[in-house]
């Protein structure tokens, strides 16, 4: 951002600062909530990483990388997407339309029409939105919180009308078992390791990492990519050299739409084999903060997912062991997403008056 | 006919001005800011936050000392008052200081904002009462009473304008009245005042208002203290002046968006920023009375009611109902030339 900056400081030094002070404060807020912020980490810390709870971090990890690279996509577009709670929501829909429909051979046809139906769905929802932005100029920060909501809505009419299973619980008829997904004790089993049973990490992590390349590939090799940045890097500029904005921002929200509801075979079919309600448990949001966090960059969203999902398995270690709230991983997530986005130049700008004397002083 | 005119409009129309009080409140605090050239999508959190305060407060206020508490009577619901509004504005400080001092992106310091108020208004909450994130159950004192107009009780007789005075008018609590008060004053702020000229400007041209030798930062963090301020008693409203009689986790459900729906719909002035929230507030009165509706050839689910004010918002976001355009220089930070 900065031609005053060497690169580490720009790219290493200023986001990890900016991930203590968040860091910091959360710690004050622990300690104003009447608790130990030393044995808070510890019990997270153990909660994430013991052998059991690994199973856990890495199946959040999963979704936060599906819904961080499709903040991400759309950051690149200089598109606020902040509908991924009702995209991958949706895309839950069709994952459990498809599922429910016919008892798939194998689980690897399964899995392949479960990827499919996930980005059909999750893009055609964002695509409302994504059209009336191109067209209409309808802010698509707000265009986005309304299909959460009324996605939402419409994922409750679902799950206790057309689609309920039998019972009446408010979720759907269960998947048959040749659409369920190895998990990561099966998969680690192939090649004679060990892994917990029971934990829901499963075979689409992989998947998310294949899509971290195929995302790195997009924005930085092709030239679909080069142009959603130069669009959104500037707008004017862009049109200007021929780039038809209404088809970057398109392309833009269908692939972060599509992306954000990949997060359904995770959830969806991975781990409920059913549709339930909420599934998606706020990882729309969180994409926010690993975009930020990563740079909207695969690498560092790969690095902030991880990150995410200990924070996320350790909190719910927190309620567990201490009674402290699944909220404070939205209140920690919120001081991540304050201080890596709006309050960022509080260190930027100290750090480039220290770089740009030092170097001052080298030249002179 | 007559019957349905007098009984449902009227209870329609009564709730409708009940639901959209907040949404009001919340509306013009939007105005306020984005006037200034502040967008803010914080305003949900910041309604979370003073709903919270009002309810934590008010119930601390009114409890007998014995249980903690500092027994102030009826009192106790203005000290949750007051806690809401400084709550809230101490929220709008910090959107204010990454917007205008840090020069931070507007739209991710509001989505913070948002998320930090769903989050530490469980974490305190639960530390406080232990009631799931919840406040306790407010009783008389400790929240809004509604208040009988002179006249109400005497005129309830006569036909229809009786009806409608003692029904509709009469017998809200004060922060409704307050919101109606704060639509003229705003109008009155907004265009007969030289601080309601030069935040008009602020929001257009920045430039042009540095140039005349007035400071920017200082209009625009003014803007945002009476952003917080009014957010404050939106957020009050919620905990202290409805049946819900204190805090739940989430209580806000949307409305500090629906409200910013109702700004663009309202094209930015406050009068028209009235009769948007009206609408929205008589279709959430609609949503809640009829919980399915038959319309011959389809029933509406529940869902779809309550879904309703959301699919109106993107209706009118896409500029079906007219074109809005916004203060020209909203969202940008201003950068002093030197």
């Amino acid at each position: 951002m900065n031609k005053n900056l060497p690169k580490w400081v720009d790219l290493g030094l200023i986001p990890v600062l900016t991930l203590l002070l968040a860091f910091a404060v959360s710690g004050l807020v622990v300690l104003s909530i009447g608790q130990d912020p030393i044995e808070v980490v510890k019990v997270m810390l153990n909660g994430a990483f013991n052998p059991y709870g690994i199973g856990h971090t890495l199946y959040f990890t999963t979704n936060f990388i599906f819904t961080g690279l499709a903040v991400a996509v759309a950051f690149h577009a200089k598109l606020f997407n902040i509908g991924g709670e009702g995209q991958a929501g949706i895309a839950g829909v069709g994952v459990a339309l498809v599922m429910l429909s016919y008892d798939w051979p194998h689980w690897s046809i399964a899995l392949l029409v479960g990827t499919i139906a996930a980005m059909a769905f999750g893009a055609a929802w964002a695509a409302i939105p994504a059209y009336l932005q191109a067209k209409r100029g309808s802010h698509i920060v707000i265009t986005t919180i309304m299909f959460n909501l009324i996605g939402s809505a419409l994922i409750g009419y679902l799950v206790v009308g057309p689609m309920q299973g039998e019972g009446s619980q408010p979720q759907s008829e269960r998947f048959p078992s040749s659409a369920s997904l190895p998990d990561f004790h099966e998969i680690f089993g192939w090649f004679g390791l060990e892994f917990a049973k029971h934990a829901p990490a499963n075979i689409s992590f992989f998947i998310a990492l294949i899509a971290a390349v195929l995302v790195w590939i997009l924005i930085w090799k092709t030239r679909l990519g080069y142009e959603m940045r130069a669009f959104g890097h500037s707008e004017k500029a862009a049109v200007y050299a021929g780039i038809s904005p209404l088809k970057i921002t398109m392309i833009a929200m269908l692939v972060s739409g599509a992306l954000s509801g990949l997060m359904a075979v995770n959830t969806v079919q991975g781990d409920a084999e059913r549709l339930l309600l909420g599934s998606v448990e706020g990882a729309g949001f969180i994409g926010i903060a690993v975009a930020l966090m990563g740079r909207s960059h695969p690498v560092g969203v790969l690095l902030a997912a991880f990150l995410f999902g200990i924070l996320t398995q350790g909190g719910a270690e927190l309620q567990f062991e201490l009674g402290i709230p699944a909220q404070m991983i939205t209140v920690i997530q919120a001081l991540i997403i304050m201080f890596t986005g709006s309050l960022e130049n509080l260190v930027r700008i100290p750090m480039e008056r220290l770089f740009i004397r030092a170097g001052k002083g080298a030249t002179s | 006919m007559m019957d349905f005119l007098t009984n449902d409009l009227l209870q329609l129309s009564d709730s409708a001005v009940r639901n959209a009080i907040p949404l009001l409140l919340a509306c013009l605090a939007g105005l306020y800011s984005e006037r200034a050239g502040i967008f803010d999508i914080g305003l949900e959190g910041k309604m979370l936050v003073a709903a919270f305060a009002a309810g934590a407060f008010s119930a601390i206020a009114g409890m007998p000392i014995a249980d903690g508490g500092w027994d102030m009577g009826a009192w106790s619901v203005w000290i949750g008052l007051g806690a809401a509004i400084i709550a809230s504005t101490v929220f709008s400080m910090i959107h204010a200081f990454a917007s205008i001092t840090l020069r931070g992106n507007q739209l991710i310091s509001g989505v913070a904002i948002n998320f930090f108020a769903a989050g530490i208004t469980v974490l305190i909450g639960q530390y406080w009462f232990r009631m799931g994130g919840q406040t306790p159950q407010l009783r008389a004192g400790q929240r809004f009473e509604p208040i009988t107009l002179p006249f109400a009780d005497s005129l309830k007789d006569v036909p229809v304008i009786g009806d409608i005075y003692f029904k509709l008018i009469s017998g809200h609590n004060i922060i409704v009245y307050m919101g109606f008060a704060i639509v003229a004053l705003t109008w009155w702020v907004l265009y007969r005042t030289r601080f309601g000229l030069r935040m008009r400007a602020v929001g257009e041209n920045p430039g042009a208002v540095d140039t005349a030798g007035i400071s920017v930062v200082k209009l625009r963090y003014s803007a945002l203290i009476i952003t917080g301020i009014l957010c404050g008693l939106a957020g009050a409203y919620l905990s202290l002046g409805t049946a819900a009689a204190g805090f739940g986790k989430d209580m806000t459900a949307g409305r500090g968006f629906i409200a910013l729906a109702a700004l663009i719909f309202a094209k930015w002035k406050p009068i028209s920023a009235m009769w948007a929230t009206l609408l929205f507030g008589m279709l959430e009165a609609i949503g809640n009375k009829y919980q399915t509706v038959d319309l011959g050839f389809v029933v509406l689910p529940g869902q779809f009611m309550q879904a309703l004010p959301y699919i109106l918002t993107v209706v009118i976001l896409a500029g079906f109902v007219g074109k809005a355009i916004p203060p020209k220089a909203g969202g940008e930070p201003y950068v002093k030339e030197r």
